[in-house]
């Protein structure tokens, strides 16, 4: 790829589209190549450096972080749109397989929080993986796992997508089981990649019909289509649409393919922030935020579906949070719950909304898991009912896990408000009423289980053993730099507040060659937020009254607040049950059946090939190889072994024995010289 | 002057060699045999060399050449004997059997 990419670079580079992206738009693809060659560099270099490989990872993340930086301001000050592709295959007749790179407002955006993130979490995971058994093979999986998702959101076509796609799947797998010594570490890999196969099915299938449809599988022309209303797309918008839509669905955690994802928490911390934050989950968000024109303009038939499996998603996941005692299931079902948010937002018709939502998510929820990895860190447990008091000695992670749950919660000044406003504003305006106020009760819930959280992890006493304290600097930094963000970075896209001539962040996402036609307000919705931050306060208070005191413990005191629903959230709604039992009512008569055919049938044939096989090899290896063709080897064997045994008599070892042969030798030839010549 | 004489000498100085080297149990005379054999050779050499009076003196470079040759192999041999008898106590020549197969 680095070749075809380098060659392409020089000039065999089409523009698909022309647009003003400069010297950084138009070499942005050395963001999308660079992880590889780190990848490499580490495999091959990264036992012997200093930090086992962790600064070759470090030092392309913070290349890609400047560089995004700058794609990100040209942006702001003047739009950036451009986007190029290099031919690698054709695939039959009229289709092309293309690697390319797609610079505008979405997919900078997401470079940047890539980067940025996957920065700040690598050097984190420096401190956190220090004295690990395999930092080595960690930070090349690691590596893999952000330079897939930066090759996914760079993608111009859905083939490139699906590599990025596969890869980040591969690599998730791979951190996951990143301790697999242990069986239900390994399983948890294996469960997120088998879930997420079942659902990259849709999204093959829809990739496919988009290149039979249209001839290609650029998503510009997929867009530019769309908003023409090309008649062959629209007989089978409804169903591509629906197949992408499933593709992300397994991605994004979505209702009922979230099962993977609180298991995905067996993996290393770091593993889960990234993959909670900028890597993983993100990708289905992002491919229905790349694809939006398709359903804005010919599959909105399915919209409302899309909507309702996302309103489920962020409810009923969010309850789920409420009964975990493991402080990164309570994150997890927190995300899973904040993925529903940005897909019902999406699906509802709101682009900016969802897409900003994801933005801000993206630095709230990466400061979340790593607070959490850092009190994991202290007090060598996952679970809050270890945990306590440990605001005293814990301040740093303390105060910016504070923030971090007051961005999620959606308390005013902090980032997840402004996000959360938009999607209930969008909502709203769409007129998914019974959805909005769903999602308003949503962020009653959130805010419930993030006070929670708060309370039973660094409230009321240390109920756990040893004496934990605060991590080092190298695991603290990177939380104080995700608090600025996830505090103030919700500015950027207040309604109607507009920076000097070039907009907010919704004219800049906006960047892109086709007209979106998203709903966004002119000013704030003051009611609306009033009514959201309402919900949340109400959330705190709720958490604060049921949690801040110190009373029976944390099992018998849920048991106790959420008496009908506990046994309900505590087996998470009988759904990893019920996923067993499908495999297993379709696969009991198929396995059956096939068992049959494979005893009786195929056994059969192997069998009949292989007896005839065995007996003439028989034949040939009795008759001709021991009895014909050894025997004259034996004989020569026999021969020299026989010989040797005689000769080697001669080899006395007594030096005059020898000389008196010389001198003997010498002599006869002498005389036989003077008597024969 | 004859060259019969000389070689005379030197083919008795040879067979006084033979004789050292078959006969000697002591693996220092043997040695010493051999220098007596090599000098035999040498004075074959510069006898021959005086009678054809060859102007590039090719015999007495080879009379060099073999002196220090039997430097050199006497130094081994002598090294190797000295091993010998530090390990074994003893210099008899049919006591080492490292050669045997």
């Amino acid at each position: 790829m680095t070749n075809f990419l380098l060659a392409a670079a020089e000039e065999e580079v089409h523009e698909i589209v022309a647009g003003t992206g400069g010297f950084f738009g138009e070499y942005a693809w050395i963001m999308l190549v660079l992880p590889w060659i780190a990848v490499l560099g580490i495999i091959f270099f990264g036992k012997r450096m200093k930090y086992l490989g962790a600064e070759i990872a470090i030092a392309m993340l913070a290349f890609n972080t400047i560089w995004s930086t700058i794609l990100f301001v040209l942006n702001i000050t003047k739009g950036v749109v451009y986007e190029g592709a290099v031919v690698i295959a054709e695939i039959g007749s009229d289709l092309v397989f293309e690697l390319g790179w797609v610079v505008d407002g979405l997919s900078i955006m997401m470079y940047f929080v890539v980067s940025f993130v996957g920065l700040v979490i690598f050097i984190y995971a420096v401190g956190y993986m220090e004295g690990d058994v395999r930092v080595t093979w960690f930070f090349a999986a690691f590596t893999i796992f952000a330079g897939s998702m930066l090759v996914l959101v760079g993608a111009p076509n859905l083939v490139q997508l699906i590599i990025g796609w596969e890869g980040v799947g591969l690599a998730s797998y791979l951190l996951i089981g990143h301790y697999w010594e242990k069986k239900e570490n390994s399983s948890a890999g294996m469960k997120a990649f088998y879930t997420n196969k079942v659902a990259d099915v849709g999204l093959i299938i829809g990739a496919i019909m988009v290149g039979a449809t249209l001839g290609t599988f650029r998503f510009s022309e997929l867009s530019r289509a769309a908003v023409e209303h090309a008649d062959d797309l629209a007989l089978v918008a409804g169903m591509i649409g629906a197949l992408l839509f499933f593709g992300a669905m397994g991605k994004s955690a979505q209702f009922p393919f979230h099962i993977w994802l609180p298991d995905a928490m067996a993996g290393p911390t770091p593993v889960s922030a990234l993959m909670h934050a900028a890597t993983m989950v993100t990708a289905g968000v992002y491919l229905m935020a790349r694809t939006f024109p398709l359903y804005q303009n010919l599959a909105e038939d399915i919209r409302p579906w899309m909507v309702a499996i996302g309103a489920i998603t962020l409810f009923a996941m969010g309850l789920l949070a409420l009964v975990a005692n493991d402080i990164k299931k309570v994150l997890a079902y927190s995300t899973v719950s904040q993925l529903g948010y940005m897909m019902t937002a999406v699906a509802a018709g709101g682009y900016t909304a969802g897409v900003f939502h994801l933005f801000t998510h993206a630095f709230f929820k990466a400061l979340l898991f790593l607070g959490a990895g850092s009190v994991i860190h202290a007090v060598h447990s996952n679970n809050m009912s270890d945990m306590g008091g440990l605001r005293k000695v814990m301040p740093r992670t303390y105060w910016t896990f504070l923030i971090g749950s007051l961005a999620l919660a959606g308390i005013l000044p902090f980032a997840g408000f402004w996000s959360k406003d938009e999607i209930l504003v969008t909502l709203g305006h769409e007129g998914y009423t019974a959805v909005m106020w769903i999602a308003i009760a949503g962020a009653f819930v959130t805010a419930f289980y993030m006070t929670r959280a708060v309370t039973l992890t660094f409230w009321g006493t240390y109920k756990g053993h040893g004496h934990p304290h605060e991590s080092k600097p190298i695991m603290t930094v990177p939380l104080i730099t995700l608090a600025v963000p996830a505090a103030i970075i919700g500015l950027l896209n207040i309604p109607g507040v507009e920076f000097g001539n070039t907009g907010n962040f919704t004219t800049w996402l906006g960047m892109r060659e086709v007209v979106m036609g998203d709903h966004h307000a002119s000013a704030p919705d003051w009611g609306m937020a009033a009514i959201g931050l309402g919900a949340a306060v109400l959330g705190i208070l709720a958490g604060l009254a049921l949690y801040a005191r110190d009373r029976a413990t944390q099992q018998e005191r849920d048991e106790f607040e959420i008496p009908v629903l506990y046994p309900l959230l505590r087996r998470k709604y009988y759904m990893d049950d019920a996923a067993l039992g499908l495999v297993w009512l379709i696969k009991a008569p198929f396995a059956n059946a096939i068992n049959w055919i494979n005893d009786y049938i195929i056994d059969g044939m192997v069998n009949t090939v292989g007896f005839v096989t065995s007996g003439l090899a028989h034949l040939v290896y009795g008759g001709l190889d021991q009895r014909g063709i050894d025997l004259g080897f034996n004989a020569m064997a026999y021969g020299s072994g026989g010989s040797g045994e005689r000769l080697r008599r001669l080899q006395t070892g007594q030096l005059q024995q020898y000389a008196s042969v010389f001198v003997g030798a010498a002599v006869m030839f002498v005389i036989g010289f003077v008597l024969f010549r | 002057m004859t060259l019969v004489p000389v070689l005379v000498l030197a083919a008795l100085l040879f067979s006084l060699g033979v004789y050292g080297l078959l006969a000697r149990r002591n693996a220092v005379l043997v040695l010493l045999a051999i220098e007596l054999m090599l000098n035999a050779v040498n004075i074959n050499l510069i006898a021959f060399e005086a009678m054809i009076r060859d102007s590039l003196a090719t015999g007495q470079v080879f009379a060099i050449f073999v002196i220090t040759v039997a430097a050199a192999e006497v130094g081994i041999g002598l090294a190797i004997v000295l091993l010998i008898f530090r390990n074994r106590a003893t210099a008899n020549v049919d006591e080492f059997n490292l050669m045997k197969w």
